[in-house]
């Protein structure tokens, strides 16, 4: 590699190179279509080409490739979960990110910083004790640590001593880490590209056609497609798209909105987070500090932002770190999230036999963006839903089997 | 800030109310619907009928609000006579 780099370099007849080929014409039929360009679709695209030899694929994405909520989230790559099920799927999610550098020959910055999450009440400390228990039956780095040991790993954090928010101990998590988004998904992209993938960038799903309980065809607004298996990962419009194939998801869809700040000098080496406050910080590798992550109050599928989340954002990221009181906003924005009854996803079987789910995904998908893509391309391939995403079925509400993790995430609900 | 028109209180901020979620249409004392009830609440891509509660005067009422525009078309208090309005 370093090598070709140099030999690269040096070449006087330079010529740059989109890493993904422009939007081809749709054919009549392609064996899989994905519905939804965003991380998670575009993965399941690249472990179907590159693993399972399915590669006459086609992608279609309504806007831009990873232009919703994969361009969106704020990027927490972590598996501290609460349940057995989550954390046995959480943990493979970790460590296919580990590799996914190397994997994809694309950089995706990929930085295992740790997460630290604060607790401010016994309560909170109590439910980090069931995490950290599960997570070490599980496998994964992880401990509750007391107040003097998140001042060791977090030097800035107000600690609140005797105040309203004293930090009584914190949830430290090694594995936690945070990767470049877009690079995620530019990376399946290429990979999936370079195997015969078609990526439909500006092609909109508005039907199907059915036959019994199959769907047959793909009615987009640049004609209709034959399909052989559809993939529904769409994120925040995951609700819609099921209607349009004629059955309902357990979704609810909620704005959640973050922010950035303009960039600081690197100070903040961990992903910090507070159950409490609502509120969790990352600095990026270009300095920024990204604060995130308030969801709306009510159902919405607007992604306008309000100044009321930006100020108790804002509230609890100068209550975490009171120096950055005067740093600017540079960014603000909103994500559509598929919220789910028990704050866990929906993969594997729909209604219909050919059409699969990745939805539900929340303000929890991009730290799975890998571990659904592989997953969901292995259930496609062989139609055979895998032990891993059994207890994450659709079927899982008629049983009331849920998968609570409400209390494992920081975002406020 | 957001302004929401208590029928009780007139227009006051959104901070004083509280959220209650979608009207739901199935029955949750008939075991057939219970699933759909819990879970599977309305999610719309536009009008949506939903409860709210003015919490400082404990007012719950209904809104007609566009989830597209955030926009809320009309509220007003449920007759408690009316099944339609006002389901178990």
């Amino acid at each position: 590699m370093p090598l070709s780099l140099l030999k690269y370099g040096l070449r006087r007849d330079y010529v740059p190179h989109g890493d993904i080929p422009p939007t081809p014409d749709l054919k009549k039929s392609y064996d899989v279509v994905i519905v939804g360009g965003g991380g998670h679709g575009l993965a399941a695209a690249y472990y179907l080409s590159h693993v399972h030899g399915i590669t006459d694929v086609a992608i279609l994405e309504k806007g831009y490739l990873a232009g919703g909520n994969t361009a969106r989230n704020t990027t927490t790559v972590r598996s501290n979960y609460m349940t057995e099920q989550s954390v046995a799927f959480y943990k493979e999610g970790v460590s296919l990110f580990e590799t996914m550098s190397h994997d994809l020959g694309f950089n995706v910055m990929f930085s295992q910083r740790g997460q630290l999450t604060l607790a401010h009440s016994d309560a909170t400390m109590r439910s980090f004790r069931l995490r950290a228990e599960m997570g070490k039956h599980m496998g994964t780095r992880i401990e509750v640590v007391d107040a003097k040991a998140v001042q060791e790993i977090c030097p800035h954090v107000n600690m609140d001593f005797g105040g309203q928010h004293e930090v009584l101990g914190g949830l430290w998590h090694e594995d936690g880490g945070t990767a470049r988004h877009d690079a995620v998904a530019w990376g399946y992209a290429k990979r999936a590209a370079e195997k015969g993938v078609e990526i439909h960038q500006r092609t909109e799903v508005q039907g199907f056609r059915k036959s019994g309980d199959r769907v047959t065809h793909v009615i987009t607004d640049r004609g209709e497609i034959a399909a052989g298996q559809v993939l529904q990962a769409v994120g925040g419009l995951n609700g819609q798209v099921a209607e349009l194939a004629g059955f309902r998801l357990p979704i609810r869809s909620f704005p959640l909105q973050a922010m950035v700040t303009q960039p600081l000098k690197p100070f903040l080496d961990v992903l910090l987070s507070s159950a409490n406050m609502h509120t969790y910080l990352v600095q990026s590798s270009r300095g920024e500090v990204v604060i995130g992550g308030g969801s709306d109050p009510y159902q919405l599928v607007s992604t306008r932002s309000t100044f009321d989340q930006k100020e108790a954002l804002a509230a609890g990221a100068v209550h975490l770190v009171p120096f950055l009181h005067n740093v600017k906003l540079l960014r603000q924005w909103a994500g559509i999230t598929d919220m789910t009854p028990d704050y866990s996803p929906i993969m594997g079987e729909s209604p219909l036999r050919n059409y699969w789910l990745d939805c539900g995904w929340g303000t929890w998908g991009f730290k799975a963006t890998p571990v659904a893509g592989k997953r969901m391309a292995e259930t496609i391939a062989t139609g055979r839903v895998p032990e891993i995403l059994k207890p994450f079925a659709l079927s899982r509400f008629e049983h009331f089997a849920l998968v609570n993790e409400m209390g494992a995430t920081a975002a406020s609900h | 800030m957001k302004i929401l028109d208590c029928p009780l209180n007139g227009p006051r901020n959104i901070t004083e109310f509280q959220y209650l979620g979608p009207l739901r249409q199935e029955e949750a004392e008939d075991a057939g619907s219970l699933v759909a009830r819990v879970f599977f609440p309305p999610n719309p891509a536009g009008v949506l009928v939903e409860w709210w509660r003015h919490t400082t005067s404990n007012t719950v009422f209904l809104a007609e609000r566009d989830t597209l525009t955030d926009e809320v078309l009309r509220t007003w208090l449920p007759d408690r006579k009316s099944h339609e309005e006002f389901p178990a």
